[in-house]
């Protein structure tokens, strides 16, 4: 093998990781604010993220059957409705089961993993036991080449560039909106912010369907790179809550370093072993370093 | 003959000897030996679901990796019936002769050297008990140690479900893969997939159920049972108090592991084979719904919990295919929000009020001619308000105990 193949091995084994990286950071960020912002474990996140891949499939179908002349820009108005449907969903699960149980965190997750076994069995009877792919635009397929031997697909890069724009959506709302504002004073103190005239209540739904939609918008995402079946989402809800604890709970910059982490730790380690040990080992290492630490990477500084 | 009484509703002994005539006398009594094979199995999942009472109910610590350690201990049995089932006659086809099929056909040409211990029985009995209880304590001490409890925990344990499934799954040349160990024939000589061998098993199983629940209920009433309780409701305290907070979880955490490990090689013996499908994310979280279902309290409870929901699930995932899903779902989600003490707490709540109001009626009834009517009523109340104080005490614990669990939050903020 020469030094140029090594090279671009290693380039497109990163590439991979950073595919990864973007579902797991996607996954991530929904379960980040719900979980870290306000200590609710969703364990149907994973659903709402199929949610999001379904409303693309059908979307693209209806595209496909009545509009066959919008099929190359259907699509990100397609992601924009998979957020406002998964971010409906959320709030209507917030309002009829979520606000009952926050004072009960081990509760809400046997209750939310109730929710996703309805949701899955849900999409069983409506959409179908099979798994399904949408017609994607022609400007989504293929691959880039860089160099002579080194492709880069452009959905992978698609995907990236959709977690960066959505990674910095929301940091950016979190730091620099109302509602982030109001978002960070309820997890500071909820008692105080409550008392300077904050709706905790409209705030924890709202940030509950944020989260949601967000993980309507990593059902998208996916859609390009795999395709979705009813318990899709349930595949990667394990890696996502490693995600968010390994990087410390209230913490979203965290959550982006430990999902980067991840993935180029499960993607590098597949090159020499085989996918199922190398899932074994990146897990390993996270729990083994989460019971060193349990706080997580990014320890948040708050006095509670 | 009172002073018995109060003693015998105190202990539940009463609650535990009729599970113990129902399991003993009356399944047996009224099922073939398919059924009762088939509540056997049920049983055996009763296990995980007590020793989850003790460290859900009691200990406040959620675990959802409760499949490992049943796992581990059906593993462990699955190995010493595989090993016994391979011997070098019947194996004879292979490359290999002597070996499990499923390590010749992945080209093992010799026995890994972890595997021969589980040539013998008696270590093969300890591996079951002490491999879960030595995973639980390493995880435990690590975890507990550093304060790490709640949600937290409950993902770790999760996340190794999730790596001891990915694990056997990965290694099939030495675990049997996705497949599990089928095929295993014999205990010692004796070929358990007899009728007569299944009914054996099934005592044996109900017998050590009982034993197990009777050990809960012991441990319970000491003062080890207390002080899980108390951390349960108020940990600073109890640290405060000068009590090591962690080794008591630490205790319930193996406890409940053991009893899982024991389930598991029980479940082995009566169903033949073993899988890493049985021990999962998924199963280990319906392991958590029968010990809801039942009563997170209650340790009989979590029995009936686990013999309803596994019974409902072979009905329905039979008949119903579809609602099963949605069947299981309504159980979580309304165990949860509706009856967060499960079966037992609506018998606390509902059916030992009816029964002393009927009591206190039947004593009126048949008392006026024996004494005055102020006497008679004083006596009539006097049984019936005994039970409503209990029921409402257990209740009052009870709904500490949902708060119990989201203490350690509200603490904190405060």
């Amino acid at each position: 093998m020469s030094f140029d193949e090594i090279y671009n091995i290693t380039l497109m084994q990163g590439f991979a990781g950073l595919s990864l990286f973007a579902v797991l950071l996607l996954m991530g960020l929904g379960l980040a604010i719900i979980f870290g912002q306000m200590g609710v474990i969703n364990m149907a996140h994973g659903e709402f993220m199929t949610i999001g891949a379904y409303t693309i499939f059908l979307l693209s179908s209806l595209t496909e059957s009545h509009a066959p002349g919008l099929m190359q820009a259907y699509f990100p108005f397609a992601i924009l409705c998979a957020f406002i449907v998964a971010f409906a969903f959320g709030w209507l699960a917030e309002w009829a089961l979520i606000r009952h149980l926050y004072k009960r965190p081990l509760d809400t997750l046997l209750a939310t993993w109730g929710l996703s076994l309805a949701m899955q069995q849900a999409f069983r009877t409506l959409i179908g036991p099979k798994e399904v792919s949408p017609t994607l635009p022609d400007w989504l397929m293929g691959s880039w080449e860089v160099t002579e031997g080194l492709d880069i697909p452009i959905n992978g890069m698609f995907v990236l560039g959709l977690t960066v724009l959505v990674t910095g959506g929301v940091l950016l709302a979190l730091y620099k909106s109302r509602w982030g504002l109001r978002v960070r004073a309820t997890v500071a103190n909820r008692a105080m912010a409550n008392a300077t005239g904050i709706n905790t209540t409209r705030t924890d739904r709202v940030t509950f369907a944020i989260g949601c939609g967000i993980a309507g918008v990593a059902g998208a995402a996916f859609t390009t790179i795999g395709s979705t079946g009813p318990t899709s989402g349930s595949l990667y809800i394990v890696d996502a809550f490693l995600v968010v604890t390994f990087g410390g709970a209230a913490s979203l910059w965290g959550t982006v370093v430990s999902a980067f982490g991840i993935a180029q730790t499960q993607s590098i380690s597949e090159f020499f072993l085989s996918g199922s040990m190398a899932k074994v080992l990146t897990l390993l290492l996270i729990v083994t370093i989460l019971m060193l630490r349990p706080q997580g990477l990014f320890a948040s500084k708050v006095r509670r | 003959m009172d002073a018995f009484k109060t003693w015998l509703d105190r202990s539940g002994l009463a609650s535990i000897a009729i599970l113990a005539v129902l399991l003993l006398v009356v399944f047996p009594l009224a099922m073939d030996s398919f059924r009762l094979n088939l509540v056997g199995k049920y049983l055996s999942y009763g296990f995980v679901a007590v020793g989850l009472v003790m460290l859900w109910g009691y200990g406040g610590v959620l675990s959802l990796g409760q499949g490992v350690f049943f796992g581990l201990g059906g593993y462990a049995m699955a190995m010493f019936l595989k090993l016994e089932a391979s011997d070098p006659q019947s194996t004879a086809i292979q490359s290999t002769p002597g070996i499990p099929d499923f390590m010749d056909w992945n080209q093992l040409t010799a026995l890994p050297l972890w595997w021969e211990p589980f040539n013998s029985f008696g270590f093969t009995l300890f591996a079951v008990v002490a491999v879960p209880v030595l995973l639980a304590f390493i995880i435990g001490y690590a975890m507990f140690k550093r304060r790490v409890g709640g949600v937290y925990f409950a993902i770790i344990t999760q996340a190794v479900a999730l790596i001891l499934t990915v694990l056997i799954i990965g290694q099939q040349g030495y675990t049997g893969g996705v497949n599990g160990m089928t095929d295993l024939r014999t205990l010692l000589g004796w070929d358990i997939r007899s009728d007569e061998a299944k009914t054996v098993l099934y005592f044996v199983t109900a017998a050590l159920l009982l034993a197990s629940v009777l050990l809960c209920r012991w441990v319970q009433l000491s003062k080890l049972g207390t002080l899980l309780l108390a951390m349960r409701d108020k940990e600073d305290r109890v640290r405060f108090s000068g009590y090591d907070v962690s080794m008591f979880k630490v205790f319930a955490f193996c406890l409940a592991a053991a009893l899982s490990a024991i389930g598991g090689a029980m479940f082995t013996l009566q169903v033949g084979f073993m899988s890493p499908t049985l021990i999962g994310i998924v199963p280990s979280i319906e392991m958590v719904i029968f010990a809801a279902v039942g009563g997170r309290m209650s340790l009989v409870g979590a029995v009936y919990g686990a013999l309803l929901v596994n019974f409902g699930k072979t009905y329905f995932s039979e008949t119903f295919p579809d609602l099963w899903l949605f069947l299981m779902a309504a159980l979580f989600i309304g165990v949860v929000m509706a009856f967060p003490n499960g079966l037992a707490g609506l018998y606390e709540s509902h059916v030992k009020p009816w029964l002393a109001r009927r009591k206190g009626a039947a004593a009126k009834a048949g008392e006026p001619p024996a004494g005055t009517p102020g006497e008679a009523g004083q006596q009539a109340s006097a049984p019936a308000s005994s039970s409503p104080a209990a029921s409402h005490s257990t209740q009052a614990v009870a709904a500490d105990g949902g708060l119990g669990i989201g203490t350690k939050v509200s603490s904190q903020s405060a």
